[in-house]
């Protein structure tokens, strides 16, 4: 009987040792978390707080709700100029094609990737090009067939 | 030009683009909008000169790019007939993804330039919006391409099944997450390349089991698709053009796939698994044979000019024969007789969203004669005529009446209620679900059969005496 007390206790002091360890553990994240969070927004104060990603995410999802919206409201009739319209707005894509063709290697290192860029970059200008000039013109040549009564 | 000026005028841009969508709610200000969109493109490619100035060589390739690409596509506009409009979207989406590949491998080898890191050392969030961008722009490439084919009838309009397409489709799409995950982790052009060719397995595999009629709901996705594949490229880029662009255009296509599916009763699962209308067996010579009324043009001339109401139901058929000129022509006629003509348009009817209204526009019939289906249905009840010309699917009653039929549940207009019912067909065959349509049996149904662009001449020539 003596012996099992003798037992249990020293379980229960073990377990209150484990205890006291993980609380000493816990104290020790929970002061390292503290410093993160300090160091953090003190980065913030300097200006550098949010990624810009998730600005453009959130714009990215504002833009969405517009287009629900406007799109909506575009009227059937319209919808293959609609269609034209929206293909020559998306090559707007051309952006990152004058970018990837104009890119001058700044070292020997770069040199080959840079021609690379430059060769994919001149077939997407041109192929975004045919985009902007085709889809913006054959929409207007469409929407200027649409006519009122007399 | 400080960065801040720039993104400014991206914003500018996205904006303007915005206004060039708005536009469309109405025909009266649709141009206005659509000059608003050059305006946003002009700020856009602007802005990128003046910000990352090319060098010497890259700007004389950037002028001879723009005056090829500009010049050709200038060309297309002008000369492409508008009963060509389906192929060419198809054609200029398949020209939006390909660019987007371009752009992201452009991005890849020369990150400096696009301000995600340096060489071997891009970051990973980048890489993942690039093979994003790349994927959706290889996707939207290749399943434009087949569109434009069944589109353009260089290949066969009917759905083509591979064996086990649905697992060679999903061993794709893992391969797809694989491989950007190698590409995020090892920053190795290899894998992106592999990644950009498992795309275009992907986009061809998806499309080419979708028949020729469900051809709208491809095109309207493809529109999504090129607009999300822009939206990745903007996130690599931290360009607000881009990105809000991609938004506009991926809701957009989304919108129309939805309401092209809603027009069809059909669910846009069921629409890209595929397969639809593939059994359509043409005319049954087994079957007995029953009676339809066939008239002549002299005939439906003669109950034409007597009707005080007609309305006309047009159907790809009218985009086959190039007959809408000849339709307005008759149309005027019957208007001096003092015959009120509208026209009734299926939101599937065609091959794309809108494709009747801009062939009616065409041929100069006045917008405001031209009614959606939820506007006009109504009005069949007190029409003399239906004169359906080159539809079929869209107008059969079993889609009311027949649960077994496949067409059941579609939305269709009740030319049924009016007093006559002209149907102007090539022959007897069934429409694209393959469904006979009993209409055609009916008693005040009369059946004007061959090439609906003759047949409407003849009808005009009838008129004139």
């Amino acid at each position: 009987m003596t012996d099992s007390t003798q037992q249990l206790l020293e379980k229960a002091q073990a377990a209150a040792e484990a205890a006291r360890h993980l609380a000493e553990q816990a104290q020790h994240y929970s002061d390292e978390l503290a410093h993160t969070a300090a160091a953090a927004a003190a980065h913030g104060l300097a200006g550098g707080a949010i990624d810009p990603f998730v600005f453009r995410v959130a714009i990215f999802a504002m833009a969405v709700f517009v287009g629900y919206y406007v799109v909506w409201s575009v009227t059937p009739a319209l919808h293959t100029p609609l269609m034209s319209v929206t293909n020559a707005i998306s090559s707007v894509i051309i952006v990152g094609a004058l970018l990837a063709a104009g890119v001058e290697g700044m070292s020997a290192a770069e040199a080959s990737g840079s021609w690379w860029a430059n060769a994919f970059g001149f077939i997407a200008v041109i192929l975004a090009s045919v985009n902007i000039f085709g889809g913006f013109l054959v929409t207007e040549r469409m929407l200027s067939m649409y006519k009122k009564k007399g | 030009m400080s960065a801040n000026i720039a993104a400014l005028l991206y914003l500018v841009a996205g904006v303007l683009f915005i206004f060039a969508l708005r536009g469309l709610s109405s025909p009266a200000t649709s141009r206005q909008g659509n000059r608003y969109g050059m305006i946003g493109m002009a700020i856009a490619v602007a802005t990128t000169l003046l910000t990352h100035f090319p060098s010497f060589g890259g700007l004389l390739m950037i002028v001879i790019g723009v005056a090829i690409g500009g010049g050709a596509g200038a060309f297309i506009a002008q000369r492409v007939p508008m009963t060509k409009m389906p192929e060419l979207v198809a054609g200029f989406h398949a020209l939006v993804g390909l660019a987007a590949v371009l752009v992201a491998a452009g991005a890849f080898f020369a990150p400096r330039a696009f301000g995600i890191g340096d060489a071997n050392e891009i970051h990973a969030g980048s890489l993942v919006e690039m093979s994003l961008g790349a994927a959706i722009g290889a996707i939207t490439f290749t399943g434009s391409i087949i569109a434009f084919l069944k589109l353009s009838e260089r290949m066969t309009g009917k759905p083509i099944l591979l064996p086990e397409r649905h697992t060679i489709n999903i061993m794709l799409g893992v391969a797809l997450l694989a491989l950007t995950a190698l590409f995020v982790g090892t920053q190795s052009g290899v894998w992106l390349f592999l990644l950009i060719f498992a795309s275009f397995a992907l986009g061809v595999t998806l499309i080419i089991p979708i028949g020729g009629a469900d051809m709208p709901v491809v095109v309207s996705m493809l529109n999504s698709y090129s607009g999300w594949a822009a939206a990745g490229i903007g996130f690599t880029l931290g360009n607000l053009a881009l990105i809000i662009t991609g938004a506009l255009v991926g809701s957009s296509g989304a919108i129309l796939s939805y309401i092209m599916c809603k027009g069809m009763n059909r669910s846009f699962i069921s629409v890209i698994l595929g397969g639809f209308g593939g059994e359509v067996a043409g005319p049954a010579g087994g079957k007995e044979t029953r009676n339809v009324k066939q008239g002549s043009a002299e005939d439906a001339g003669y109950i034409m000019q007597n009707a005080g109401k007609i309305i006309i139901v047009p159907g790809y058929g009218m985009a086959v024969a190039q007959a809408q000129h000849a339709l307005r022509e008759m149309a005027d006629m019957l208007k001096e007789e003092g015959v009120d003509i509208k026209y009734a348009i299926h939101p599937v009817a065609g091959r794309m969203p809108g494709h009747m209204n801009v062939l009616l526009a065409e041929a100069n019939v006045p917008y405001d004669e031209v009614f959606e289906l939820e506007d006009i249905n109504s009005e069949f009840g007190q029409a003399d005529v239906a004169f359906v010309i080159g539809a079929n699917d869209v107008t059969n009653p079993a889609a009311k009446t027949d649960k077994t039929s496949a067409i059941y549940g579609m939305p269709i207009l009740d030319v049924e209620k009016a007093k006559t019912v002209l149907f102007l067909k090539r022959g007897m065959g069934s429409g694209y679900a393959g469904v006979e349509n009993e209409l055609f049996f009916r008693s005040n149904t009369m059946m004007l059969f061959g090439d609906a662009k003759k047949t409407v001449e003849s009808i005009v020539k009838s008129l004139a005496h």
